[in-house]
């Protein structure tokens, strides 16, 4: 395809007028706030901005002497690790099954697709309820039989529950990709395998699995994309980041240390690492997740 | 199909089946919670089936009338400032990339590679690395609590932007010559040639900008403080107070319902543009 048009229009102004919607919103509101929050990580500054002095580095060298911020980054990595890898075992086993059954696929994807369209916040509310210590039906069951239940007191419990909700509202995703990567492999080389006497469970994994790298490889940036900047709603409204600093994933501590803690240089400090980490993680999206799903 | 297998065609049908009724199980506890009591819901174990109080719990959420510990406004208005919300953030993104990719398509400027540039910066500048500046910015422009507040900051797209873009560069040149010689200056082609050729374009888009609109959290939960201007997921939210025990757990669940059904009806009436929408945006 090619990147430029042979036949273009000719105006001095009209190309200016159409791209000014576009350029005032990412100045004023992109722009600006990402220049002003590198500013504000090389100073400190007092809860109420009445003095403001240049502290060079030391926003970011109390960050890294800061165990709080260092546990925060290993409970993201924990949680982000569990969320993609979980999320797309299940999606991919679930859509295995779906490209076998031909009668009915059609059906399965309708109702397997629309936990996408549920707001993070209103699936950490629908866990939240169904986990709530005393109340909660899960819980409960748990309890009868045996189980002690309580993510407001056992940091597990809480990481456990934001992670099933934020699989459960990803697998449709996953699902979906896996669904037509899966459909996309020609059936010839299924077959022709098959006449070759390779059962089911063979083919997946010495040919559809390797197949599917490409599709799996995106998804596998895409959750981890979504378990570090999406999952801010499922953690608010599911453990707000408890008990203690148990959930307290690195998003939620930017907004925690800047809004409630009132420690702007710190937490300016901290969007500007999460800024480097969306830079590298778009990086690798773009680098590296080209060429996918297009084997057909 | 390869080859007869029964035994794992009924394992497929099996595996399917457990998979959607896990995927389901939280909603439908959700439903059911939304047409009992509270009372009848703290009680352990709660009732797996449907109650007899669905009409007045949806009544009560929607007007306000409850009488929880937590946020008692009004649901009904809540759904209409996420509707405006969520209609104005795509409309807004659609139109605004349309013009952008025409603009970087059809014209040759100077500073034409900036702008392309310094939009796809903006794919890696989320919301949630620059929340503090932003809500400055908002606050000193007097936007909090406003429409304006809720949508402007969040209208610039640039993968909306580049999804046009590439679709442009595959319309035949022929069109644009076509459109010359009968004399139609670019905005008339724009509006009679380009905009009714990227109908499915929108329509994807749509879809996918709506739901992302409609669940919006973090954003309007730094910009409105003011009840009447809460979306309907912040409202839930507010809704639970702390305990556990004095929530109306009856009426957050309805309201939950009724945050999750328009983007629900959204994506599975519109499944096609839907599932159009995810594929391309990625791309």
């Amino acid at each position: 395809m090619a990147s430029e048009k042979r036949v273009v229009f000719k105006s001095g102004w009209l190309p200016w007028a159409l791209l000014a919607p576009q350029a005032v919103v990412i100045a004023v509101f992109f722009f600006w706030p990402a220049a002003q929050a590198l500013l504000q990580s090389l100073q400190q500054s007092d809860a109420f901005g009445t003095s403001v002095e240049w502290v060079g580095l030391e926003n970011f060298r109390n960050l890294w002497n800061d165990p709080t911020y260092l546990a925060s980054f290993k409970t993201t990595a924990i949680f982000s690790v569990l969320v993609a890898v979980l999320g797309l075992a299940l999606s991919l086993m679930l859509a295995i099954f779906a490209d076998r059954v031909i009668k009915g696929a059609a059906f399965y994807k309708t109702l397997l697709i629309w936990p996408y369209a549920v707001a993070p916040a209103v699936a950490g509310v629908l866990w939240l309820f169904m986990f709530a210590p005393g109340m909660g039906i899960v819980s409960y069951a748990l309890g009868a039989a045996g189980f002690e239940w309580n993510h407001l007191l056992n940091g597990t419990h809480a990481m456990t529950l934001i992670v099933m909700a934020a699989v459960w509202k990803q697998i449709s995703y996953n699902f979906l990709f896996f669904l037509a990567g899966l459909q996309s492999i020609p059936k010839s080389l299924i077959e022709a395998a098959a006449i070759d006497g390779a059962r089911p469970w063979r083919r997946f994994w010495t040919m559809q699995l390797p197949l599917l790298s490409p599709t799996t490889f995106f998804l596998l940036v895409i959750n981890i994309v979504y378990a570090f900047f999406d999952t801010f709603a499922i953690v608010d409204a599911a453990t707000k980041g408890g008990p203690g600093k148990d959930t307290s994933i690195l998003v939620y501590k930017v907004y925690y240390d800047g809004f409630k803690a009132m420690d702007l240089g710190g937490s300016a400090a901290q969007s500007v690492v999460l800024m480097v980490i969306v830079v590298a993680l778009t990086v690798v999206q773009f680098r590296f997740v080209e060429k996918k799903v297009n084997y057909q | 199909m390869v080859e007869r297998r029964p035994a794992l065609d009924f394992l497929a049908h099996a595996v399917l089946i457990i998979g959607v009724l896990i995927v389901a199980f939280p909603v439908y506890i959700t439903f059911v919670a939304s047409t009992h009591t509270s009372q009848e819901i703290v009680q352990t174990p709660m009732p797996l089936l449907p109650g007899a109080h669905l009409f007045e719990n949806y009544r009560d959420a929607l007007l306000g009338t409850g009488h929880g510990m937590g946020s008692n406004a009004a649901v009904g208005r809540m759904m209409f400032v996420s509707l405006v919300t969520a209609l104005l953030i795509t409309v807004g993104k659609i139109a605004i990339s349309l013009l952008s990719a025409f603009a970087m398509v059809y014209f040759r400027f100077r500073f034409r590679m900036v702008f392309f540039w310094a939009i796809f910066v903006t794919l890696m500048l989320p919301v949630e690395v620059r929340i503090a500046p932003t809500y400055k910015v908002v606050a000193d422009l007097g936007m909090l609590n406003t429409f304006a507040g809720l949508t402007v900051p969040l209208i610039a797209s640039a993968t909306a932007t580049f999804l046009f873009r590439q679709f442009f560069l595959t319309v035949p040149d022929e069109l644009v010559e076509a459109a010359r010689i009968d004399g139609a200056g670019p905005m008339r082609f724009f509006k009679d040639m380009l905009l009714p050729l990227s109908a499915t374009s929108i329509a994807a888009l749509f879809v996918i900008q709506f739901i992302y609109g409609w669940n919006q959290y973090l954003w309007p939960l730094l910009v409105t403080t003011d009840e009447s201007m809460y979306p309907v997921v912040i409202g839930i939210k507010r809704m639970i107070s702390g305990g556990d025990a004095q929530n109306e757990w009856n009426l957050v669940m309805a309201t939950a319902m009724l945050a999750m059904i328009p983007p629900a009806l959204v994506v599975m009436l519109m499944q096609k543009w839907f599932v159009k929408g995810l594929v391309d945006t990625e791309k």
